[in-house]
């Protein structure tokens, strides 16, 4: 029997015996170190004649690779047992708290601006703003509501001079004329934003928001306006049927115009959108005027089509179950905790409107 | 507006049902706002079963019954009666009631010690017979089932109350609702024959409009009665002011007011023996007063319409007679006048007086003008039955005269607009009923417009009466396309909503607030910009436009700290002023955090917040919405409402003139000044208006992927510095000795005090090197090292802290 069988016999029964890892490194440098015994038979495989060399070369290597192989396992094997040692004081109660975190919250009204954005651009609207401030022609004169016209009278202004020449937009329908008067048609705009009216109660507060929408082009008639609206309110409140009336009405600025019922029914003081026979307001549109056309330099016997105004606030009451308005701008701690959302809930088609 | 529907019927021949003539008339457009009886005090009664009842403990004839009257708990009663026993069903009356036979009123009392809540009634209290003993024995088959409810059924006629809107004047009046349902099909609008009078004599009074320049009236027709006696109305003119909830006042008045109701025909009596000579309508002038029927005073404007005589104003024409010549129950001559003012005058005067009357409502909307005499010919009827007299000739002064209103309308318009087609016959009938003179030419009708419809102006007009007429619901509804002429958002907007829910992923609460604030507030945040005043504030504490959106977190922060909050995170993103113009505002996002960053628990330490809480959650969302970190400048200039010595500006590029942030610790002052008590308080502003994106898309904006994978080295150095040198520029000078190899440079330690000069501080850096295509050498290194030191030394005196 050659020496490397001899070794390799020795050294795998001491192998077996260990247990430290500190032992079994100081055995393999036994083995494998620059005197090591594998390493001196190494040494020796120069002076033997081609035909020894080669055999025992290959069993040199053999020895060589198990015992290496064995030896990185038992190594392997110990510093395992070793960790899972160390872990059994390693125990923490992980029932205890973890470190601080603050959860942000998007306002429903910005949540609801998202959600009507989103549903409004997949028919190809898109999003349009003005300034909060606007002048008298703008909000009224140019939308056929001239001075002393009674429906002045249903917006209560506020003014910011005198001369009542600037006021604070009652409505967001001046962003149809800012819209207009600074591009070609067609549009298809929606214009979300503040609105003011110096009104103040329960339903109404002084500052509420409004989304405008706007479709003109050469076709465009109240059947699309119909489609586009009953599109809207069943995507909005995630429905499949809705029950929708339209009621003729009078705004300046459109003709025809009508206002819009949904209708609901109340289940254990809960308003359930869609069903029941009951009507609620929540809407007024029409076909823009085509005094409003004129004002704002578009062809009334070339274009037309619809404008509609809907209370953002109303909607956001409606679909999330809030029932004061006027706590939507309170700033309780309380309320925005309860009714806000999380930012990383983004209303979008893909992933649905609301979780 | 509001009638019956028996009243309605006097204009309308129909036979449908109340709820089809409910649901029809708010399809064609005039809304039913409710459609109820008029309250009755006898509502109060209400059937009621006797639970149980137990003998008065002070008393022995009375009894203490519990009684259920329908709502969720049962009621104590004292009662005397005899029949009083457990299971009786009765009628219940509740405190407030008023008891029929005595008029007494109810109240809740104590019976000999015991409290008793309402009564349980007889017969004779509740007037329904003479039989006075006991209480009311009700059949329980008929009335156990109506526990809770009303025992008297009101028998008042419903009302409906219309929503009119102000371009319909002519349904301001019975008939021209009566009208539009006739013309919907809901039955036949019945003839009106002007009435015959029997006249004799002049209208002796002179009745004059002044020919001038603003004059308001347009015509003025008069019919004088002379030897009337003003009475009580009779029952069924009462009856019919009172179905609608109107108080009857003597039968001149509530003819006038029967006939406007009725007709949309305002009339104005006066007591013709007090008016001095004549009647001249004329421009007031200035200064000019009188005393109103509302009991009130009014000093004039020059240039309103006035009805005068010798003696002076009358009343203001169309709005409000005067106390001068108002008709009593005594008078005996009436001038009964029927004019036609013009609504803009109407309208001018009454809102620079403040005056809002029925008449006023009805003529600054437009009344038919053509129906002065119809008016006058119909009242001046009924005051001679009701009250005698006799009728002079009537005169009719005109200054303008009306002019009829004529339309070309093309048939094809209606379907061009609803999308649907009707049969021409079917138009011609609808605008023939509701009063059009229809005359058809090719494809044009030719129209005259009814004279009470000063509404209708143009073909759009005659689209929507076709339309409501024949109903909405029958507009075919278009599916959406989805044709897109714009992206959905512009950059802008999506900085907006990007920036919004960036922040609130940082642990804040999205608020909103008004625009408008306490000026009081507004002058800590307002520095020197201009104060905006709402000329008709809400009230006195939201009176500008505010400045700053601190001025109204400021004060829903201290809100919420009485609530008991303490560590409050809370944003706002939303417009500021800066003019009263359009355009003159501004984008900001503001935050405030207050209270401590973490507080007290097992794990952390208890810090309060400080400027670099802020400066992160600045820095952090600007890098979100992807500004170049490199190029982001810090300067410490800031409005005054901060620390003077803790807050920062951050500006896009160094060479900015206006920075797109301000971050740090409030000014002491302001806490002190609005009376907050919060451990800290920061804050952060972010301009969106003046952050500069380019056009580019992402798609456009990302740069070839660039990576190294040779070693990478750090190196520590820790410079002695002037205490006032900003470790901005530090960095700055170390980052630029070589832009390639130094890859980032990472603040460690700060250090003033024991070992440094007391105008110097220590800074230790850690910087890490890198090269993208070589391993670097000791030498290479090295001598990167020494460039560093030699840079910082010789650029800001700095010295490498041995």
């Amino acid at each position: 029997m050659s020496d490397i069988i001899k070794i390799k016999e020795e050294y795998l029964n001491k192998l077996k015996e260990i247990s430290d890892l500190k032992e079994i490194n100081q055995l393999k440098s036994e083995l494998f170190g620059k005197s090591g015994k594998i390493s001196n038979e190494f040494k020796k495989i120069g002076s033997l004649n081609p035909e020894e060399r080669k055999t025992i070369s290959s069993q040199l290597n053999d020895a060589k690779n198990e015992l290496h192989n064995l030896i990185e396992k038992k190594i392997k094997d110990l510093e395992i047992n070793e960790i899972n040692l160390k872990l059994k004081n390693e125990r923490v109660d992980v029932t205890l708290p973890e470190r601080t975190f603050n959860r942000g919250k998007i306002h429903p009204v910005s949540q609801v601006i998202d959600e009507i954005s989103s549903i409004f651009s997949e028919i190809g609207f898109s999003v349009e703003e003005g300034p909060d401030v606007e002048n008298e022609y703008n909000n009224f004169t140019a939308l056929n509501t001239p001075k002393n016209h009674p429906a002045r009278d249903m917006h209560d202004t506020f003014y910011l001079d005198k001369n009542k020449k600037f006021l604070l937009r009652t409505h967001t329908s001046p962003v149809q004329v800012r819209t207009m008067l600074n591009g070609k048609p067609p549009f298809k705009i929606i214009a979300p934003g503040r609105t003011y009216r110096s009104d103040s109660d329960q339903t109404h507060a002084p500052m509420f928001h409004q989304v405008e929408g706007l479709h003109i082009d050469k076709n465009i008639n109240m059947g699309h306006l119909k489609g586009c609206l009953n599109y809207f309110i069943k995507e909005f409140f995630e429905v499949d049927k809705i029950k929708m009336r339209f009621r003729p009405s009078h705004f300046p600025f459109t003709e025809p115009s009508a206002e819009v019922d949904i209708g609901y029914e109340l289940k254990d003081g809960k308003i359930i959108i869609g069903e029941g026979n009951k009507w609620l307001e929540i809407l007024g549109c029409g076909m823009v005027h085509p005094n409003v056309l004129k004002n704002v330099k578009v062809n009334p016997s070339k274009y037309q089509g619809y404008a509609f105004g809907i209370g953002i606030d109303r909607l956001a009451m409606l679909k999330y179950g809030i029932n004061d308005l006027r706590a939507f701008f309170e700033s309780d701690y309380r309320w925005l905790s309860h009714f806000g959302f999380d930012p990383l809930d983004v209303p979008s088609s893909y992933r649905g409107l609301s979780r | 507006m509001k009638f019956t529907i028996d009243w309605l019927k006097d204009h309308l021949d129909s036979k449908l049902n109340d709820e089809k003539i409910i649901d029809k008339l708010t399809n064609i457009g005039l809304e039913v706002e409710s459609f109820q009886s008029q309250p009755s005090e006898l509502d109060h009664f209400l059937v009621a079963k006797i639970v149980s009842l137990e003998k008065h403990p002070n008393a022995d004839r009375l009894k203490v019954c519990e009684v259920d009257i329908g709502k969720n708990e049962n009621v104590k009663v004292v009662c005397g009666a005899l029949n009083a026993k457990k299971n009786l069903i009765t009628v219940y009356a509740p405190p407030g009631a008023v008891i029929p036979k005595n008029q007494m009123k109810l109240s809740v009392s104590k019976i000999r010690g015991v409290t008793s809540y309402g009564m349980l009634c007889s017969e004779a209290e509740l007037k329904l017979s003479n039989e006075s003993e006991g209480i009311i024995e009700l059949s329980t088959n008929k009335y156990k089932s109506k526990i809770g409810k009303n025992y008297f059924l009101n028998n008042t006629p419903k009302i409906i109350d219309l929503s009119i809107t102000p371009n319909r004047a002519d349904c301001l009046g019975v008939r021209g609702i009566a009208r539009d349902l006739a013309a919907a099909g809901s039955g036949k609008l019945r003839k009106k024959n002007f009435p015959k009078i029997k006249s004799l004599g002049q209208q002796n009074l002179k009745v004059k409009i002044m020919n001038e320049k603003y004059q308001g009236c347009a015509a003025f027709g008069s019919y004088l009665i002379k030897g009337v006696k003003n009475k009580e109305s009779p029952k069924w003119l009462k009856d019919k002011l009172l179905s609608i909830g109107q108080k009857p006042i003597s039968a001149i008045v509530d003819i006038t007011n029967y006939v406007m109701l009725d007709l949309n025909r305002p009339l104005h009596a006066y007591d013709a023996d007090k008016i001095d000579t004549e009647i001249v309508v004329r421009n007031s002038k200035k200064g000019e007063s009188f005393d109103a029927l509302d009991n009130k005073k009014y000093v004039l404007e020059e240039n309103m319409c006035v009805i005068t005589d010798k003696s002076g104003i009358l009343g203001l024409g169309g709005i409000i007679g005067g106390t001068r010549s108002a008709t009593e129950l005594g008078t005996k001559n009436i001038l009964l006048e029927s004019a036609y003012f013009h609504p803009k005058s109407i309208r001018k005067t009454s809102r620079l007086l403040s005056i809002d009357t029925d008449a006023k409502h009805r003529f600054e909307r437009g009344i038919d003008p053509n129906s002065i005499e119809e008016g006058l010919l119909v009242a001046v009827e009924l005051i001679q039955k009701l009250c005698g007299g006799t009728i002079s000739k009537k005169d009719i002064q005109i200054n303008k005269r009306f002019k009829q209103r004529k339309i070309i309308f093309p048939i094809t318009k209606l379907q061009s607009i609803t999308g649907f087609k009707v049969p021409e016959k079917k138009i011609r009938k609808i605008l023939d009923d509701l009063g059009f003179k229809v005359t058809k030419k090719k494809n044009v009708l030719d129209l005259i417009v009814p004279s009470w419809r000063p509404d209708i102006e143009q073909e759009i007009d005659i689209v929507e009466e076709i339309a409501r007429i024949i109903g909405y619901n029958k507009i075919e509804t278009e599916l959406p396309e989805k044709v897109r002429i714009k992206p959905t958002l512009n950059k802008q907007q999506k900085l907006f909503h990007f920036l919004q829910r960036s922040v609130a992923s940082k642990g804040y609460f999205e608020t909103v607030t008004w625009s408008f604030t306490d000026s009081k507030i507004n002058d800590l945040f307002k520095e020197d910009k201009k104060e905006i005043e709402i000329v008709n504030p809400i009230s006195f504490d939201l009176n500008v436009l505010r400045s700053s959106i601190f001025s109204n977190l400021i004060f829903y922060l201290k809100k919420n700290l009485e609530r008991d909050f303490k560590d409050i995170s809370m944003f706002e993103i939303g417009p500021i002023f800066i003019g009263n113009k359009p355009g003159e505002q501004e984008i900001v996002l503001a935050g405030l955090k207050s209270g401590l960053a973490s507080r007290l628990n097992w794990i952390e330490k208890e810090r309060k917040l400080d400027v670099f809480d802020s400066k992160r959650d600045v820095i952090q969302t600007l890098h979100e919405i992807g500004l170049d970190p490199v190029k982001i400048n810090i300067n410490s200039k800031t409005p005054n409402y901060y620390h003077p010595g803790k807050s920062g500006a951050i500006y896009q590029n160094s060479i900015d003139k206006l920075p797109i942030a301000y971050f740090g610790e409030i000014h002491p002052n302001i806490l002190h000044k609005a009376d907050l008590k919060t451990d800290a308080l920061i804050v952060f502003e972010i301009f969106l208006d003046r952050i500069k994106i380019g056009e580019d898309k992402l798609k456009d904006l990302k740069s070839k992927f660039q990576y190294s994978d040779f070693q990478k080295s750090e190196r520590d150095f820790a410079f002695v510095i002037d205490k006032n040198f900003e470790v901005q520029e530090l960095i700055k000078i170390i980052s630029e000795v070589d832009e390639d190899l130094i890859k980032s440079i990472r603040v460690f330690d700060v250090y003033e005090g024991d070992n440094i000069d007391k105008e110097k501080k220590s800074v230790a850096l850690n910087v890490t090197i890198q090269s993208s295509n070589k391993s670097l050498t000791d030498d290479d290194l090295n001598y990167l090292n020494k460039l560093i030191i030699s840079n910082v030394e010789n650029k800001t005196g700095a010295k490498l802290r041995s």
